[in-house]
């Protein structure tokens, strides 16, 4: 237990760890964001959280209760609703909704922080850059551990995250494949998109004070798209994709200490290494290409017609999706 | 009145007048992105400008605007060049290569950052104003500099208006023209990262992307051409830029791009409401005087038929059993259609309610609605029905 403890009381293991846990929560849910092509959607919500944060801290006058991850995550809700509800009104594209939503929250929740709440926790360069070079300092007790607030929550975050795609894994399989599918068999896709966007606002949040919301967004996209690129199996994409977030907290790290620069940002940039050696490397990359290895093509049946397989190639491409 | 004072201020006329510039170009080249639906690129290059930002003032030196916009630009056009190589070689779909150059560029422009308020001292003061914008850093040597490279990027849009206009619209057709389609792509996301890049000072790079996105979107409600749409994008966003900058100026604190950012999106709601034709108030307007036309019709037709049935074009029907017929509510459909004196209401006997029939007028008009059809005299009564 102490050599727990002591191994705990390092600031640089308590920050990798944290680093480690938010690259997971986040990449476990983005591997479905980028398949469902709803990338942009994380950014928009980590966005939006800082209004749900802002408006909890004017009413209540703390940052660290748990109805700060209820209001966080009802400001991402309501962002992609109303981004929906702008679509179904086919006034305009999806793609100028999610541009219109969230910069007006975030310009509401940076007003709010400017007029109300200057020189408290939340000043806007904590949105940026997260603490999480501070983060080993605020620690609570667990048992007989003592252990860093930040990493307590994320564990927990983690966890949900990690039960939520285990137990639905089938049921998300299924709508981010085959939304038509999923909902004649009574599995609720719409709800099941919903819970998955729920679930990344709270891990934005959780993310929030580590990385900072925007960071938080490389976390979502990038490991994930790096796994993309190196396999066919969503299971494999997923564990890829973790994998890659854990690498890059160690070595964003020990970047960030050599350099004397900002951790979450560093954390974020070693994720883009890992993009590019799969980029050039990987089963899709483009050496791969160049070699004219490409991806199986999906079997035929003997009468010609393409037999139908999942595929993390995904749903047919709907024109040329600009 | 306290906008004029504050209009007479050297200071604030100066960052007036940027706004104004400033939301125009933004206006007019965001009218193409979100045209080509290409409205979340805006969002990439303008998150993607923060290691440009640090850059330029790394190799400047010193906080000088021009070679900070430089560096800019280049790690916008740089970004844009990661989406093209991800999207086009390798399987990864438009939205997650955007979210990657977005996030990978802002991460490294935070690294950047930290690296230049940790390692060069003070001098780094001012490279925070452009996260979220800070209008009164800016000076009239500035102003020239955005003035005149906005200024060359709506002249370049003038110069090759149709070329513009015949890729966004169709780029296939385009190039059966023999057009340089993807030449032309190039230079419009180049034009918008100019946009996104003058910006910066004003408005940050965090919320540069509505200023490119909202104007337009306004517009759109209004336009149907893109001549219209595009002055008129401008036209808010100038507006946008000058309400936003002075109302930022006249309370103390406020962030200069969130204020802009409010109301271009008030610009927004505004039109999807209103808008004549699009706006959803507009609509709802329609839908419900189509509605009462529509019962109007039916209740004159029903007279009608009744009459057919009745051998008598002058068959005086009971308003209480068109009541019935109608679920209740004819009274205000027959009001309607005796104020176009279609109908007159008549005494039949004194102990019943009010009467009804049509006047010539009136069975001029039924005949009239049910020609269409080809409907003999007395057909059935569905017209009365459901």
């Amino acid at each position: 237990m102490s050599a727990l403890q002591a191994w705990l009381d390092q600031p640089s293991v308590t920050i990798m760890l944290i680093g480690a846990l938010v690259g997971i929560a986040a990449s476990l849910l983005g591997a479905f964001l980028v398949l469902r092509r709803e990338s942009m959607l994380s950014d928009a919500i980590s966005h939006s959280v800082l209004l749900g944060i802002v408006v909890v801290y004017l009413l209540t006058g703390t940052v660290d209760t748990p109805l700060q991850v209820v209001g966080a995550a009802l400001a991402g809700l309501v962002t992609v609703w109303a981004t929906d509800l702008l679509v179904r009104s086919r006034r305009v594209k999806q793609d100028a909704a999610i541009g219109l939503v969230f910069p007006a929250l975030f310009a509401v929740a940076v007003l709010l922080i400017n007029l109300y709440a200057r020189d408290v926790h939340l000043d806007t360069d904590a949105v940026l850059l997260g603490e999480i070079a501070f983060a080993w300092l605020d620690v609570v007790s667990l048992g007989q551990l003592e252990v860093a607030r930040s990493l307590l929550t994320m564990l927990v975050i983690t966890a949900v995250n990690l039960a939520f795609v285990v137990l639905l894994y089938k049921e998300l399989k299924l709508a981010t494949f085959d939304p038509g599918l999923a909902t004649a068999l009574g599995k609720r896709p719409t709800l099941v998109g919903y819970a998955l966007l729920g679930l990344v606002s709270v891990t934005a949040v959780g993310a929030f004070d580590a990385v900072g919301a925007i960071l938080f967004v490389a976390f979502v996209i990038v490991p994930p798209t790096t796994a993309y690129l190196l396999t066919d199996r969503l299971w494999r994409m997923l564990a890829y994709g973790c994998v890659v977030a854990v690498g890059s907290s160690l070595a964003g790290y020990a970047l960030a200490r050599a350099y004397d620069v900002s951790v979450g940002g560093s954390m974020a940039s070693a994720t883009g290494a890992f993009l590019l050696l799969a980029l050039l490397f990987g089963r899709h990359g483009l050496i791969a290409r160049a070699l004219g290895r490409r991806a199986p093509r999906a079997p035929q049946a003997a009468d010609g017609s393409v037999v139908a397989e999942v595929s993390l190639a995904g749903p047919a491409e709907h024109g040329r999706g600009s | 009145m306290e906008m004029m004072v504050l209009l007479g201020d050297f200071t604030v006329r100066t960052v007036a007048l940027g706004a104004a510039l400033v939301g125009a170009v933004a206006g007019v080249l965001g009218s193409f992105a979100v045209l080509r639906q290409q409205s979340l690129l805006g969002d990439t290059l303008s998150h993607a400008a923060l290691p440009g930002v640090c850059l330029g003032f790394l190799l400047a030196g010193s906080r000088q605007l021009a070679p900070i916009l430089a560096g800019a630009l280049v790690s916008g056009a740089l970004a844009a060049l990661l989406v093209l190589l991800l999207t086009r070689t390798t399987r990864v779909k438009t939205d997650a290569a955007l979210g990657v150059s977005l996030s990978l560029f802002f991460a490294f422009g935070t690294v950047l950052l930290t690296y230049v308020q940790r390692h060069q001292g003070a001098a780094q003061a001012g490279l925070d104003a452009f996260l979220f914008g800070q209008a009164a850093a800016l000076v009239p040597a500035d102003l020239r500099l955005i003035g005149s490279v906005g200024a060359a990027s709506l002249l370049l849009v003038a110069l090759g208006w149709k070329e513009l206009k015949v890729t966004t619209f169709d780029a296939d057709f385009s190039r059966s023209l023999g057009r340089p389609v993807v030449a032309i792509e190039f230079a419009l996301t180049v034009l918008i990262a100019v946009a996104v890049v003058i910006g910066l000072q004003l408005v940050g790079v965090i919320l540069m992307v509505a200023l490119v996105i909202a104007p337009a979107a306004a517009a759109r409600q209004w336009a149907k051409r893109l001549e219209g749409m595009v002055l008129l994008s401008a036209l808010f966003g100038a507006v946008s830029g000058v309400a936003g900058a002075l109302l930022s100026a006249s309370v103390r604190g406020l962030a200069t791009g969130p204020v802009i950012v409010l109301v271009a999106s008030g610009f927004v709601a505004v039109s999807l409401l209103l808008a004549p034709g699009r706006g959803i108030a507009w609509q709802l307007v329609q839908a419900v005087a189509e509605r009462r036309s529509l019962r109007a019709h039916r209740v004159l037709l029903g007279l009608y038929q009744l009459a057919q049935d009745h051998g008598d074009p002058r068959y005086p029907s009971e308003q209480g059993m068109l009541d019935t017929y109608y679920r209740g509510g004819s009274a205000s459909a027959l009001g309607r259609l005796q104020r176009r004196g279609l109908v007159e209401r008549v005494e039949h006997m004194p102990e019943e309610g009010d009467h009804w029939v049509l006047t010539e007028a009136g069975q001029q008009q039924a005949r009239d609605l049910l020609e269409p059809f080809g409907s003999r005299d007395g057909a059935d009564r569905t017209g009365a029905g459901t």
